[in-house]
């Protein structure tokens, strides 16, 4: 079978739809990875033994299971409950939530490499908690945290056509469509690896030039 | 959820398929690992290309896409694979694109000093690396391909999406038939989180054996 043009045209503004909600899921499901991941970090440096016991084993828990089965409970078993959620919702939440426990792993290294003193210092000035993450810790610990974050965002984008399966008409499933209805695949297919490859390879090496510079000012 | 337990047997088969894809696709990756790995250290420059656009092409496309290819696209060019093989292939190249960072990784990690003690000792190239270089470089690899396992695992999930009935592709069988949603997919859940959590068990034996005795100088310490 050989390439024909005529085709790739006819697929492209289907596939055009799908990389707006491509790129929508992944910028929601990011934003919420990382909101939620700080918050988990911060929590799991709290003092009570009971809630760290908690929340380790949740995370790992999410962690250890595969995204497509935890996209599944959400879209077939929320409905059960009598939560009604588009499947773009669920597919963002899924995302987000599966990658927080991964951008909190981030955060916690990142706030752990935040010098004992500094923390000793905000509390011989009398800050209070909220100042003391807002004015000393966090304006120190995010830039280290800011390369491995954006390998994540890329982690991410690739992990889209998941949502597929639960009937998101995101890039992947839109040349699937067209690949059933016109039993053409050698196209559509080729089409959406070569997006993926022209987004994440210039995004990969702009986080390694990241990952350089700040390496070189912390030394 | 008795409905569900009732097809325990599927259950079992389905784990099964999931233990024999993560297996072999774990072997594959593993031997594309080291392959591309050490070429990207290659002293020839095409070699290096090489590995580089193999390392950027499958870390680059999503792996449900691949998979896809392989399973979908490449029969009409008369390379058939049945669905096993193509899962087996794609998640194998995938993971082994990852892979191959450890590797190239952990050789860096050991010290220059150890190349040239090896060079003094007139070792050839293979001698090099079979009893200098790799032996020191596999216990910083070890704990980066645990956590590229679990993944690997995780991935095996979406060959489900190419009709090889693994325990996803068993959940939905059971949700059809039952009619229940939340208690198959439960069940998976906890299967999948018992067999990472044996991998994880099995790698950390095996890190603790491998840095036993040994005074391993983490990268970038020194």
């Amino acid at each position: 079978m050989y390439w024909s043009w005529e085709v790739a045209f006819d697929v492209l503004p289907q596939l055009a739809k799908g990389v707006v909600v491509t790129i929508q899921a992944t910028f929601v499901a990011s934003i919420l990875a990382y909101v939620l991941g700080l918050g988990i970090a911060i929590l799991k440096m709290s003092k009570s033994k009971i809630l760290r016991f908690v929340l380790y084993w949740t995370t790992e828990f999410i962690r250890r299971t595969p995204i497509l089965v935890q996209l599944y409970v959400v879209f077939y078993v929320l409905p059960d409950f009598g939560i009604f959620f588009e499947a773009f919702t669920c597919g963002v939440l899924v995302l987000g939530i599966h990658f927080s426990t991964y951008t909190a792993e981030v955060f916690r290294a990142g706030i752990d490499n935040v010098h004992k003193g500094q923390w000793e210092a905000a509390k011989s000035l009398n800050y209070n908690q909220y100042q003391t993450w807002k004015n000393v810790i966090l304006p120190q610990a995010i830039p280290p945290m800011i390369p491995p974050l954006a390998n994540y965002l890329i982690t991410m984008f690739k992990e889209t056509p998941l949502l597929a399966a639960i009937t998101v008409v995101e890039l992947f499933r839109a040349a699937d469509q067209y690949s059933n209805s016109h039993y053409k695949y050698l196209e559509p297919m080729t089409l959406v690896g070569v997006f993926f490859l022209i987004v994440s390879i210039p995004s990969a090496i702009i986080a390694m030039k990241l990952e350089k510079r700040f390496k070189q000012r912390k030394i | 959820m008795k409905e569900v337990l009732a097809f325990y047997p599927i259950l079992i088969d389905g784990t099964i398929t999931t233990i024999i894809l993560t297996v072999l696709s774990a072997i594959l990756a593993l031997v594309i690992s080291f392959v591309v790995g050490l070429s990207r250290i290659s002293k020839f420059k095409i070699v290096r290309i090489i590995a580089i656009i193999y390392l950027e092409f499958f870390r680059g496309s999503s792996a449900l896409v691949q998979m896809f290819f392989i399973y979908f696209v490449l029969p009409m060019w008369g390379i058939y694979f049945d669905a096993l093989t193509a899962g087996v292939v794609a998640i194998g190249c995938n993971l082994g694109a990852y892979g191959s960072e450890v590797v190239r990784g952990g050789v860096l990690a050991v010290g220059k000093e150890q190349h040239e003690a090896s060079l003094a000792l007139n070792y050839s190239p293979y001698k090099r690396y079979r009893y200098v270089i790799i032996p020191q470089a596999i216990p910083v690899m070890i704990p980066t391909f645990g956590n590229l396992l679990i993944e690997l695992l995780k991935l095996t999930s979406v060959a489900s999406l190419i009709t090889i009935s693994d325990l996803t592709f068993m959940a939905h069988i059971i949700r059809v038939q039952t009619a229940l949603t939340l208690e198959p997919f439960l069940v998976i859940l906890v299967i999948y989180f018992i067999i990472a959590s044996i991998l994880v068990k099995i790698v950390d034996i095996i890190a603790n054996k491998f840095s036993k005795g040994r005074n391993i100088m983490i990268a970038g310490e020194n």
